[in-house]
Parts: C-alpha cells; sequence; structure tokens
C-alpha cells in the first residue's frame, strides 16, 4: 500500500466539502467507509455461497457443442481474475478520487478483451448483438442508484485487503467457480460503463497505464498460474500450455454453451442470487449513522430521544451533521426525569449522567463502567412472563446503549464492548435457566474486562517498556491511561528517562497526568501543544494513547494527536500508538469530519480562572451570530506517521491493523 | 430507582399555633384550599414516585391525615401512613421507621415544602456523586408581601434567625459548612478547608427540606447517636463535618467477593479496573484528600455531602410559619400558580351578591355565598362561607364555613374554619383559631385569637 494516493483522496475530500457538497459526500463517503469495513468478511463467504450457481449452470448447458462465445462467456474468464485482477487499478483510480476514473479500468480491461474475444470467435456479431440486453440487466440490477458504483468502491477496497492478505484459499475458491457471486457481482456495473469508458479510454488511459501496470502485472503473475486455461480461452494471446489442468477444464464447456436464452436464464438467476445478497448485505450493515442536519430523520429520533437536542445554531458549518454537544443544558432536564425513566436501570443511569456531566472521561474508564453497569443491570434483570430473556434482554440492552449515546456519542471501543455483549447474549443456549444465563453473562462481562483491558494493559506495558532505553526523552500528549502505566512500570523498572507532557486547553487533562507522574517521583516538563516544535527536537520516543484504530490504520485519538504525531514525524522521532486491540474498528475512516464528537463551545471561549480574558463574553446576541465555536474532541492522525502500534498482540505496523482486526474478531465471538 | 420516599408531614406545629388544631393537623392546613400535603404529594406523584411512606406526628392526626390521603389518592399512591409520638422530631421519626427502609437510598421530604423543585434532580446529583447525603438548597423566598406594610416585623425578626450559613466548595457540588443560626462564630474544620482550598459561604440559601440520604449511612448514623433529634440540626452537621474522617460509617465493602483461588488475581484486576476509573473522573476534594499526603496506599475513608442548588426561578417555600403562610397563599394564586393541578383552581362558581367584586388572584372555594357589594382582592375563600354584604376582604385567607357578618372589614388575616365574625368587625394581621367567635363591632390589630382549649 503506498500512502500518498490516501494523502490524495483525503485532500480531495476536504476540495469536495469547500464545494458545498459536504453532505452529500459525507453520507457517500460514510456508506463507503461502512462497505469497506464490511468487505473483508464478505469477500471470505464467497465460496460458501457460489457452489448454487455453477452446481446448475454447467450441466445443462455443458451439452452446448458451440465454439461461440456470447457475452456472458467473456465474464467468467474476467470473473474469475476480476476479484484479484481488477482491484488495484480501481484502488488505485479509487485514490486518484474521481469515480468516473474508477469506471474507466474495468471497462478498459472489457474493451481489450471483447475485441479479442471477437476476433477469436466465429460469431462475433452475436456477442455484439447480445450485449445490450445484458447492459438492460445490469441497468435493472444497478437500479437501486448510487449502489453500484459504491459496491464498486467497496468491492475495491475488499479486494485490497484481499490482496494484502495471505490469498491463497480465496484464490482457490475463485478457480474452482469461476462463476462465484462475487465474480457475478464485480460484473455487474462493467457493461453499464463500458460505453463510458470507451469514450473516455484515450483520456485515461496514460495516467493508468502509468500506475497500474506494476502491480497489475504482479497480481497477473501470481493469478497466471492457477488461470492459465482459463486466459487461455478468454484471450487468445496467453499462453496455451496450461490448458489440460483439470481444474479449469470445467470452464470452458460452461463459456461455449451457446443459447443466448440459456445464458438469459443463467443471468436472471444470477440477478436473484445477487439481489439476496444484496438484501442480506443490507442486513449485515450496521443502520445508516444518523446526520443531525438531516431534518427528514432527526425527526422520529428526536421524539423518542428522552434530551431535547439544541439547535443548530451557531455552528460551524462543516461539522453540523456532528451530534450537537449537551453538556451543561442539558443536565437539568435529564436529571428532573429522574425518577420518569424507571425503565431504565440506576446504575445505567448513573453511569450516563457521570458521562453528561463530564466526570468521566477516558475510553478504557467508560467502557468499564458501561460493562459494569450493564453488569449490574443483568443482575437485577428478570425475564418478564411470556418472553424469552435472549430477545428481550437484547431490546433491554439496546434501550440502554440508546440512552447512553444520547448522553455522550459511544466510542468505538465501547461499540465493540456491546457487540461482544450482544453477541454473548444470542448465544446463549435455550436450555440455560435464567439465573444461570445472568450469571453467564455476567463472568463473560467480567472476562471481556480483565482479558481486553486488564491484561491486555498489561502486556502493553511489557512490549511498550522494551522501548524504553536509559536517557530516553519520553513526549506523551494528553492523559491516556496505558501511556501513564507505560511510564510509570519504566519507572518501576529503574529505566532513567524523562518525560515531557504536552497538554492543550480546554481540557488541560495532562495536568492530572502530570500530578500522578510527579507525586511518583518522575521527572516531568509541561508545556502546551502550542511549543510542541520547541520541544520535539529533545525528545527520542513519543507515546501516544488511542480512542480507536481503524483497518486502514489510522489512529483516531484526542484532538491534537494528530498535530503531535506530525511534528514528530517531520522531526524523525518514533511515534509509538499504545492501544488495546478491543479498541479496533474495521471501519476505514480517512479524516476526522466524517465522525467525530463535538464538545462544550463555551469552553473554549472561556478560560476558567481567568477573568481578564474574557473578549468574548460581551457580545451581543447579533454580533454572536456571526460567531461560531468549533470545539472537536477527536481527531484521526494518518498511518504514515506513525511508526509502530503497541498492542496486546505484540507491536506492529499500522498496516497490521486489518489483520487483528480479522483474527481478532473471530476470536472474540469464541471467547 | 431503587429509592424510597418518606414525607415527614409532621402533626402540630407551635410556630402555626392559631392555624392548625387538633382537629386540623398541620399536613391538612389548606393553602389555597388545599391541604398543604397535597403540594408535596402531588409533586412527587409527578415525578412517578408512587410508593410513599408518609410520617405524621399523633395518632389522631394520622388517623386524619390517612384518611384525606386515601380520599384524594385513591388509586393513584400508594402510600403507608406511619405514625410516630410527637416531639421526637425528625431524625427521631426517621429512626422510628428505619426499619422499613430497604432501598439503597431514601429521599427524605418536608411534608410542609411547597415546591416545583422535581425530587428527580435531587436524586440525580445524589446517585452521580455517589454521596451520602445531599440536600436540596434553594433561595430565600421575598419575604412579606411590600404592600402589607407593617404586616410581618415580628415574623422578620424571627426570620433573621432562620438564615443557613452554608459553605460551598468552588464547583458548588459540596456542602462543607451548614449551620442553622447566625453564632457569634462559626466552627469550619481546618480538614475540609484545608483539602478543598477555598470556600465559599452563603447566607442567601435556605434548606429546603428535602434530602436524599444513602441509607446505610442514615441508618447507621441513627443507631449510633441516639441522641440526635433533628436531621437539619443534628444529622445533616454531623455528616457534613465528618466528611473527611468518616467513623466507619460507610464500610463499604468492596463489590468482589473473592472466592478462594483467584483471591489474589481478581483483587488485583479489582484495584486496576479502579483505577483506571479513578484516574478518568475528575476527582473532588474527597478523592484527592484520601489519597493524601504521600500517595501511600493506606486511602482514608470519606464521604460526600453534596448539594443541589436549585435555580433561582423555581418556586421553592416552607411553611413553616404565619407569615410564610401567607406568602405562599399568596404566590399559590399569583406568581406560582403552576403548582395547582387545573382542578383544583376553580371550584362551582360562588354566588354573588349585586354590585360584588372579587380581584385578580383570588380563589374562592363551592358553595361560598357573599353579600351585595362586597370586595375580595387577592384574598382565598374556603367551601361554604357566608359573607355577608359590604364586606371587604384584603389579602387575607379565610377557610371553610366562615360566617362574617355586614361591614365587616378584614386585611391581611387568617380566619380559620368555623369562624363566626359578627357585624361591623375589623381585623388587620390577626389570626384568628377555628371555631372563635368574634364578638360584633370589634377592633383587632395583629392580634391571635383562639378558642381557650380546655
Amino acid at each position: 500500500m503506498n500512502p500518498n494516493p490516501n494523502i490524495d483522496f483525503s485532500h480531495l475530500c476536504f476540495l469536495l466539502f469547500l464545494q458545498k457538497s459536504t453532505k452529500f459526500f459525507e453520507r457517500q463517503l460514510s456508506m463507503d467507509a461502512r462497505r469497506m469495513s464490511r468487505a473483508v468478511p464478505r469477500v471470505r463467504q464467497v465460496g460458501f455461497f457460489t457452489p448454487n450457481t455453477p452446481a446448475q449452470q454447467p450441466q445443462p448447458q455443458s451439452a452446448a457443442p458451440s465454439s461461440e462465445s456470447p457475452p456472458l462467456s467473456d465474464s467468467p474468464a474476467s470473473n474469475s481474475l476480476s476479484p484479484v485482477m481488477i482491484p488495484p487499478p480501481r484502488h488505485l483510480s479509487d485514490n486518484l478520487g474521481g469515480r468516473t476514473a474508477a469506471v474507466p479500468v474495468p471497462g478498459r480491461e472489457i474493451s481489450g478483451e471483447l475485441p479479442t474475444v471477437g476476433s477469436y470467435n466465429p460469431s462475433e456479431s452475436v456477442l455484439w448483438l447480445d450485449s445490450p440486453p445484458r447492459s438492460r440487466i445490469g441497468d435493472e440490477e444497478l437500479s437501486e442508484g448510487a449502489e453500484s458504483s459504491l459496491g464498486w468502491y467497496r468491492r475495491s477496497d475488499s479486494a485490497k485487503f484481499a490482496s494484502s492478505l495471505p490469498s491463497g484459499g480465496f484464490n482457490l475458491s475463485t478457480a474452482k467457480h469461476p462463476e462465484s457471486v462475487a465474480a457475478v457481482e464485480a460484473k455487474n456495473p462493467l457493461p453499464e460503463q463500458s460505453e463510458v469508458q470507451k469514450e473516455q479510454a484515450s483520456s485515461s488511459k496514460p495516467l493508468k497505464a502509468k500506475t497500474t501496470k506494476a502491480e497489475r502485472r504482479a497480481l497477473q503473475e501470481s493469478q497466471r498460474a492457477a488461470k492459465a486455461a482459463s486466459r487461455a480461452e478468454a484471450n487468445k494471446s496467453g499462453t496455451p500450455g496450461g490448458a489440460p489442468s483439470s481444474k479449469p477444464m470445467k470452464q470452458p464447456p460452461q463459456k461455449k454453451d451457446g443459447p443466448p436464452v440459456a445464458s438469459s436464464i443463467a443471468a436472471s438467476e444470477r440477478i436473484g442470487v445477487d439481489r439476496s445478497v444484496e438484501k442480506e448485505r443490507k442486513k449485515d450493515l450496521p443502520p445508516p449513522r444518523k446526520q443531525f442536519d438531516d431534518e427528514s430523520r432527526g425527526g422520529r429520533a428526536k421524539r423518542r430521544s428522552v434530551l431535547n437536542q439544541p439547535e443548530a445554531r451557531n455552528r460551524v458549518e462543516l461539522f453540523r451533521h456532528l451530534p450537537p454537544h449537551k453538556n451543561g443544558t442539558q443536565l437539568p432536564s435529564l436529571e428532573s426525569k429522574f425518577f420518569e425513566l424507571h425503565e431504565k436501570h440506576p446504575a445505567v443511569y448513573k453511569v450516563g449522567l457521570q458521562y453528561l456531566a463530564g466526570d468521566l472521561s477516558g475510553g478504557n474508564a467508560r467502557c468499564i463502567a458501561m460493562l459494569q453497569a450493564f453488569q449490574e443491570a443483568i443482575r437485577d434483570y428478570s425475564t418478564p412472563p411470556e418472553k424469552t430473556l435472549t430477545r428481550d434482554l437484547t431490546s433491554k440492552i439496546g434501550g440502554f446503549v440508546s440512552f447512553l449515546i444520547e448522553c455522550r456519542p459511544l466510542s468505538m471501543s465501547m461499540g465493540n464492548a456491546i457487540r461482544f455483549l450482544k453477541s454473548r447474549i444470542a448465544r446463549l443456549p435455550l436450555t440455560l435457566s435464567e439465573s444461570e444465563a445472568k450469571t453467564t453473562l455476567c463472568s463473560d462481562i467480567d472476562r471481556f474486562i480483565n482479558e481486553k483491558i486488564v491484561l491486555a494493559d498489561k502486556v502493553i506495558l511489557r512490549h511498550a517498556a522494551t522501548k524504553i532505553r536509559d536517557g530516553d526523552v519520553l513526549l506523551t500528549y494528553g492523559s491516556s491511561c496505558v501511556v501513564e502505566m507505560i511510564l510509570l512500570y519504566a519507572h518501576e523498572l529503574g529505566k532513567q528517562f524523562r518525560v515531557v507532557v504536552v497538554d492543550s486547553h480546554p481540557m488541560l487533562e495532562g495536568q492530572k497526568l502530570l500530578r500522578r507522574l510527579v507525586v511518583k517521583g518522575l521527572s516531568c516538563t509541561y508545556t502546551q501543544l502550542n511549543a510542541i516544535s520547541y520541544v520535539m527536537h529533545k525528545v527520542t520516543r513519543v507515546f501516544l494513547g488511542a480512542s480507536s484504530i481503524f483497518s486502514n490504520g489510522t489512529v483516531y485519538s484526542t484532538v491534537g494527536t494528530a498535530s503531535v504525531a506530525m511534528v514528530a514525524h517531520a522531526f524523525r522521532v518514533p511515534v509509538l500508538v499504545c492501544c488495546e486491540a478491543y479498541k479496533f474498528h474495521e471501519r476505514v475512516q480517512l479524516d476526522s469530519i466524517c465522525f467525530n464528537e463535538l464538545g462544550d463551545p463555551d469552553a473554549i471561549s472561556k478560560v476558567p480562572g481567568r477573568v481578564d480574558v474574557n473578549y468574548l463574553d460581551n457580545l451581543t446576541d447579533k454580533q454572536k451570530e456571526n460567531l461560531e465555536l468549533l470545539n472537536l474532541k477527536y481527531d484521526a492522525t494518518p498511518s504514515d506517521y506513525i511508526s509502530v502500534i503497541v498492542t496486546d498482540y505484540g507491536m506492529i505496523p499500522p498496516t497490521s491493523v486489518p489483520v487483528i482486526v480479522r483474527e481478532y474478531r473471530k476470536e472474540y465471538l469464541l471467547i | 430507582m431503587d429509592f424510597q420516599v418518606v414525607v415527614l408531614a409532621g402533626g402540630n406545629s407551635k410556630n402555626l399555633t392559631p392555624l392548625v388544631s387538633k382537629e386540623l393537623p398541620k399536613p391538612l392546613l389548606p393553602v389555597a384550599n388545599c391541604p398543604v400535603l397535597y403540594y408535596v404529594l402531588h409533586q412527587l406523584e409527578q415525578s412517578n414516585l408512587k410508593d410513599l411512606i408518609v410520617v405524621v406526628e399523633g395518632e389522631d392526626a394520622a388517623l386524619l391525615v390517612g384518611a384525606w390521603i386515601s380520599g384524594t389518592f385513591i388509586d393513584r399512591l400508594h402510600v403507608e401512613i406511619a405514625a410516630v409520638p410527637e416531639d421526637i422530631g425528625t431524625a427521631g421519626a426517621l429512626r422510628a421507621i428505619s426499619h422499613h427502609l430497604t432501598a439503597k437510598d431514601i429521599l427524605v421530604v418536608s411534608g410542609d415544602l411547597v415546591s416545583d423543585v422535581p425530587p428527580g434532580a435531587l436524586a440525580a446529583t445524589h446517585r452521580r456523586h455517589d454521596a451520602a447525603v445531599t440536600t436540596m438548597l434553594c433561595s430565600i423566598p421575598v419575604s412579606g408581601p411590600s404592600e402589607s406594610g407593617s404586616s410581618g416585623g415580628k415574623d422578620k425578626a424571627k426570620k433573621l434567625g432562620r438564615y443557613n450559613i452554608i459553605g460551598l466548595d468552588p464547583s458548588k457540588q459540596f456542602l462543607l459548612h451548614i449551620a442553622t443560626e447566625i453564632e457569634k462564630d462559626a466552627r469550619i474544620s481546618k480538614r475540609i478547608l484545608h483539602a478543598v482550598g477555598q470556600m465559599e459561604m452563603r447566607s442567601d440559601l435556605m434548606d429546603a427540606h428535602m434530602y436524599a440520604f444513602k441509607r446505610s449511612v442514615l441508618q447507621e448514623v441513627l443507631d449510633v447517636k441516639d441522641t440526635f433529634q433533628s436531621l437539619k440540626e443534628d444529622v445533616l452537621p454531623y455528616l457534613v463535618r465528618s466528611q473527611l474522617k468518616s467513623e466507619a460509617l460507610l464500610n463499604r465493602t468492596p463489590q468482589g467477593e473473592e472466592n478462594g483461588n483467584e483471591k489474589v488475581s481478581s483483587q488485583n484486576n479489582q484495584a486496576f479496573i479502579s483505577r483506571i476509573l479513578a484516574n478518568a473522573s475528575t476527582p473532588s476534594f474527597h478523592g484527592i484528600y484520601s489519597k493524601n499526603p504521600d500517595g501511600s496506599s493506606s486511602t482514608r475513608k470519606t464521604h460526600k455531602c453534596c448539594v443541589y442548588i436549585a435555580s433561582s426561578s423555581s418556586y421553592c417555600v416552607r411553611l413553616n410559619s404565619i407569615q410564610a403562610f401567607m406568602d405562599i397563599n399568596r404566590d399559590v394564586t399569583g406568581d406560582a400558580d403552576h403548582l395547582l393541578s387545573p382542578n383544583n383552581i376553580i371550584g362551582p362558581s360562588p354566588k354573588l351578591g349585586t354590585k360584588t367584586t372579587v380581584g385578580p388572584n383570588c380563589r374562592l372555594g363551592e358553595g361560598s355565598e357573599m353579600g351585595d357589594k362586597c370586595q375580595v382582592k387577592r384574598s382565598i375563600i374556603g367551601r361554604h362561607c357566608r359573607i355577608g354584604s359590604h364586606v371587604k376582604v384584603v389579602n387575607s385567607v379565610v377557610m371553610n364555613h366562615v360566617t362574617i357578618g355586614d361591614g365587616c372589614i378584614i386585611q391581611g388575616s387568617v380566619i380559620c374554619s368555623n369562624v363566626q365574625l359578627q357585624e361591623r368587625v375589623e381585623l388587620k394581621d390577626c389570626q384568628v383559631g377555628a371555631g372563635f367567635v368574634v364578638t360584633a363591632g370589634s377592633e383587632y390589630k395583629a392580634e391571635s385569637l383562639a378558642k381557650k382549649e380546655k
């Protein structure tokens, strides 16, 4: 993965934002991200789905002796390649930013193939006659609007992941079942775009040729051995030698099935499969996240919500889609409803209040507090008559979660923990009695806390401490509980080092950390973020905490972290991000605009304890209309600036995050 | 929400002597034709608190109160009436019903509180801080109607003594000092002052007698300190004083009941988790203090005393004096009329004579009759009163079944039930006890008239 295109893309994002297409693009991107994120498991499912389709098709058609290749015939070839072949170029064009740029690539392949097929085939005309209906089918399938192009991106990225994975099994399955669902899906957009692409071919070609060739060729090479025969069929120019292997032998008959009727049947079947897959995929996806500037969607949620939303006035245009900050103004109204919300368990309520009042912050602490509250709620839970524990408890937990979200948006880590808990509930054996089920769940929660947080932290300590040498000057930003523990642990080991604590308004969390460190006898330097470039040249290591790490290696952390990491990068200081693996998230995020959290805008306009700094105080209401305050809570640090991520699975480069996410998710379902 | 509500309704009150009697205990004293207890119960009901314990002093009063509650809130509230002996004080009353208390936290409300502050707010604050006690403070109401001139001379003098001296921490969340009376010198714990660093002394706040207690703490205090009489004067100051050296009050057993083999590791993990939680939460001075001074592991026991300060826009007054009674009557019909639920506002329209005027901010109970050319201003007239002609009633409260003869002038007075005022009586700033008969033509000023108890 070369990172530069990523940056380009984020730049482009920004430009687009400035072009006031904010919301549309925003939503698209978020969907994109979700799809991408889902992509890894989907690709792996392919193997399971395929047997249906090909099993039906080849049997009746294999008898057809004709050597012509109908419209579909070329698709297996490209299909079989597509999951591996096509992605890299798309990935690239994707990075170049234009959807139009993404389109031509697959099309070009077809256009490259079609003529060769035609020249080879006796029935060239059939092919061209057939293509219009096919494109219609394609349109039909794509009638869900932007779905296709989005799906396109998704796939491209899935393949990007796939390519980075050990792809042996994957290759095998595609080789066995060339008509695999994924392949069909991948094909869909092609026809529609083939015309467009032809027009653009000339303009876009040079670009692609430059960027894609190397990668594509590498992949081609790797695939060539497995698919030599199919290739030989498809583009006659390929090597003729590989044909007689047993697996590829299956393909030719299939390809040579003559009747367009059969092909249309096959196509329709495919559509069916495709739709069901599509549906399933939709089911898989989490519901689209609420956009707070979206009136139509906001309405229902508003009616349901416990807290009333403050109006979106005086908020920065670019961030209007984020949920507004609720602290302070909302606390009294929530408090006064204390007894009315009796369906919320007191423990959950307490945690919610603490989130809202800002008494409790920090990813781990919030997650632990939430889990312990759930634990208490589960202990007090009794299944109402005529309901099953599994369903009722799940909905109950859901209610708690939505209450907590209203108090403060959840962090990724909490989302993961909730997903874990819900999966545990869903997997409870029906034979368990209620009390058994409850104790099982409680011990599961305990184990989650112990293994994923406590033990993980201890492992991280050990790993990170090996990177601290005598005489080091360590810099940290804000107050991360893992980093604090690392520093204390290293100090206990007797290592000689100094700590620079960098802090920023308005939270000034660093002071809390500083106090604890100084009390323990570490020698510290305290400075504000503004002075970061002046202290950095003395620093030998930067330790940072994280709220979450995304699949593309982006580190989502307290606002200011990105600046620290970038400055460190510029000074060639290694940046170590310490983060428990349960905070990893399969989402891909490129900027900190799509998903973020807004803090209390008043917190930045007022300086606590400084009465003389009151320049913003006595503005009239009219003047205040011109003032927009932005207090962002998080930012995203691109993976380029991260040297290593210290996690409970060891020290890994940011590129390995998706691997952990994949392996880890499997494991934590099994706990 | 694991809260139990105790309403301390009281019984006879010496402060309200002519108004309350054996037949009319304080909880049933009508405020705008509605017993004062109704306001508390209504507020609790609105907050979805339906299981209440109402503690009344005296068996007779308990019977009366019980009868009224079951008549009014039938099917709406589940109320247990507990009768306690008189003069055992608020703490004594709680001690008497202590074995009924089972929930984690206890909300104690005084029965004479007329307020629109939701009790949930107090409870939420209590829970959020995990406090031992949380008390509600409200700003001291403006006493005495300005237009009634000299009305409350002596009451005002009394009021001065009721000021609370309250010490708050800079974040206005914790109670550091509370003293009821102005004394020559206030004793403030040096330890607390040192731990907090800064204390704000306020005298413009009033203890509203709405408390949330942690049950374990409350019961232990009541058990150990069996001389404590009053919540406000004994228990609360004691808890506030001892918040940094709580004497095993909070023997909060750590939740992890370890089971043998994995004892050490689980303890270890518990400590780990609690450290994470403690580091992440904003530390109150309690936390900092308990960790001091040298970061040693031996933590000192503390408990938190929190306050909930009602916003200045909310209404919150206690009915504990005649002046307060007048004020509440005025406010409930005037500014704070949202306290009355609609069905209590207007009874069936009374019969009015010709040329009789009823001014704004008045309540007339059902079945009252008035003669010709009467004037009623800013007053409350109860049920089934018979008022003759040429009567002037200003700034007064007339309870039920009162007969007022022709040509009476009543200003700033309270006239209890079954009183008979004969012709041409003039009353100014008087309280007339139940069943009293004022002879014709008499004039009284700032006096309290009551039947001699036999």
